[in-house]
């Protein structure tokens, strides 16, 4: 599964259903401005566990959210590898 | 009305007045309750047992039935190991409890401690005869509950204590049967209850599975018949659920939502859909019958011989039905200082009527808000493709927690693909109708089954 495209489409699913005006997915967004809220975010972070395998945040006790969507696409993609 | 202290349950049967022909139905055995207050099923003679602590711990619950009538009134204290409970906590249950022999139908040496005292297998060619059937010592009656550790907890009664909301009287047109096993509390008020008036009893087999114990209740013309909301969820599962046409059904042991009892109403038309909380340790509180989920403000300051309030959120109740104490050293108080209970289940006020939220301890906080796993439960078992649902937490490193679901559909072949992505997005269409944005699951997991405890509850993992 391409990891790019399932996060993209995670996000459009969770903006759609929390009724959120998602800005545009490009790499250097910075996540506070997409226009998802934290919850958003932990149901985007519970549905990637669910359908890629992984939660690259609950590996490391230390790791720190990333800040940009394009961070955010890479941690999956190393988590993933 | 409460019972004279000086009656056991063996004269209790003779006062019942009933017909003499009137059964207690076991999957291995039957016999009527004449003939299990007449004969004894222990293979020494029931007086050596006399002011002895007894673990009762027979597979069979037709045999702890048998001994249950033979030693009341006669051993200091009656210990009721639940035949689910890993046997592995007999040495413990049995050292708390002071235990001097273990009455059991399972091979020796269970535990080498303790004397083993064999089971027959009916009452009816014993010899073995209680030489007097009235009190000799009031019973400690010892009742098992699920601990948090994982260890039981045990919950001390007396017959008085467990047969306080028991009306007397014979009514010839029951026959009463439990989803329960009569060594948990719910399922022993229906075995006193059938006892006390003479009513049928017919007893489910732990081994026996939903669809199969309906049909034996159908055999046997079951009129009054209880469970749980998860134990009835399954049951209308089956087709065997069309087998049986009660008059009565009560749920009790969980929330009965607003699905269970309309979907209850439907199957069974002629049947009264009542719905009751009682706990081990409060006893019997009350019984709601209008068929709506929660309760009546009323019920609760107008229940005949129960005290309830709303103390800290939890629903508190005081009276004669309550247990005394748990048994251990280290054991904290079952009561407070004025005899209350705390239930530990949460109960919130809406427009006049009483809700539980659910337990206090499965409280699933998502961000600093609270969500109560049965509140979402009973939301997602509405929609009409749902079976039943265990709402659950998963950690998250953002919000701390957050709320999934886990859901048994109606039919279960519809789980795959396409058409199980689309229901997953009707469920939570509708969650996010009815809930606020932190209870709606993160995500919903469709299982073909969901694990139930002995006591008929679904197994939650507290988080």
């Amino acid at each position: 599964m391409n990891v790019r495209s399932e996060v993209i489409a995670q996000f459009k699913q969770v903006a759609q259903e929390q009724d959120k005006d998602l800005a545009p997915l490009k790499d250097d967004l910075a996540l506070i401005d997409s226009g998802l809220d934290s919850l958003c975010f932990a149901v985007v972070v519970a549905r990637l566990e669910n359908s890629l395998g992984v939660d690259p945040f609950s590996t490391d006790e230390d790791v720190r959210f990333p800040v940009t969507f394009g961070d955010f696409i890479g941690f999956y993609e190393h988590a993933a590898q | 009305m409460p019972r004279n202290n000086s009656t056991t349950l063996a004269s209790s049967i003779a006062a019942a007045g009933a017909p003499s022909s009137r059964l207690l139905v076991g999957s291995d055995a039957h016999a009527t309750w004449e003939e299990l207050a007449a004969g004894s099923i222990l293979n020494c003679p029931p007086d050596e047992l006399a002011g002895s602590c007894v673990l009762l711990a027979t597979i069979s619950q037709f045999a702890a039935a048998a001994v249950l009538i033979q030693l009341d009134g006669l051993a200091r204290r009656i210990v009721l190991y639940p035949p689910d409970l890993s046997r592995e906590h007999l040495d413990f249950v049995a050292a708390i409890t002071e235990a001097d022999l273990i009455v059991s139908d399972q091979p020796p040496a269970e535990s080498a401690n303790m004397r083993a005292v064999r089971v027959t297998p009916s009452p009816k060619a014993s010899h073995l005869e209680r030489s007097n059937k009235d009190v000799q010592c009031e019973t400690e009656w010892i009742l098992l509950t699920s601990g948090t550790t994982g260890r039981p907890k045990m919950v001390q009664h007396t017959l008085s204590s467990l047969t306080a909301a028991i009306e007397p009287g014979y009514d010839p047109a029951r026959v009463w049967s439990t989803f329960y096993d009569i060594r948990r509390y719910g399922g022993l008020q229906i075995f006193l209850r059938a006892l006390i008036t003479g009513t049928p009893l017919v007893l489910k087999s732990s081994t026996e599975t939903a669809s199969e114990y309906l049909a034996s209740a159908a055999i046997h013309g079951v009129t009054h018949i209880l469970g749980t909301p998860s134990h009835w969820r399954r049951a209308l599962a089956s087709p065997a659920a069309s087998l049986i046409a009660p008059q009565y059904v009560r749920l009790s042991g969980e929330i009965a939502d607003q699905a269970i009892l309309n979907n209850l109403c439907k199957q069974y038309p002629q049947a009264t859909i009542a719905h009751a909380f009682a706990s081990t340790e409060a006893g019997v509180a009350f019984v709601v019958e209008d068929g709506l989920m929660g309760l009546p403000a009323n019920a609760l300051t107008h229940t005949s011989g129960v005290e309830m309030k709303v103390d800290r959120g939890t629903l508190r109740v005081r009276s004669n039905r309550t247990a005394m104490r748990y048994m251990g050293a280290d054991s904290r108080p079952l009561k407070d200082a004025e005899g209350y209970v705390d239930t530990g289940d949460a109960l919130e006020s809406r427009n006049g009527r009483y809700y539980f939220a659910g337990r206090l301890d499965g409280v699933i906080n998502v961000g600093g808000l609270k969500v109560h796993p049965e509140e979402v439960e009973a939301v997602i078992n509405r929609h009409p493709e749902v079976s039943m649902s265990l709402v659950s937490s998963r950690k998250s490193p953002i919000m701390g927690a957050i709320v999934i679901a886990d859901v048994v559909l109606r039919t279960p072949s519809i789980d795959n693909g396409k058409v199980a992505s689309t229901l997953q997005q009707d469920i939570l269409h509708f969650c996010r109708g009815e809930l606020a944005p932190h209870k709606v699951p993160a995500t919903i997991n469709f299982v073909p089954s969901l694990d139930l405890a002995g006591s008929g509850k679904m197994v939650r993992r507290h988080a």
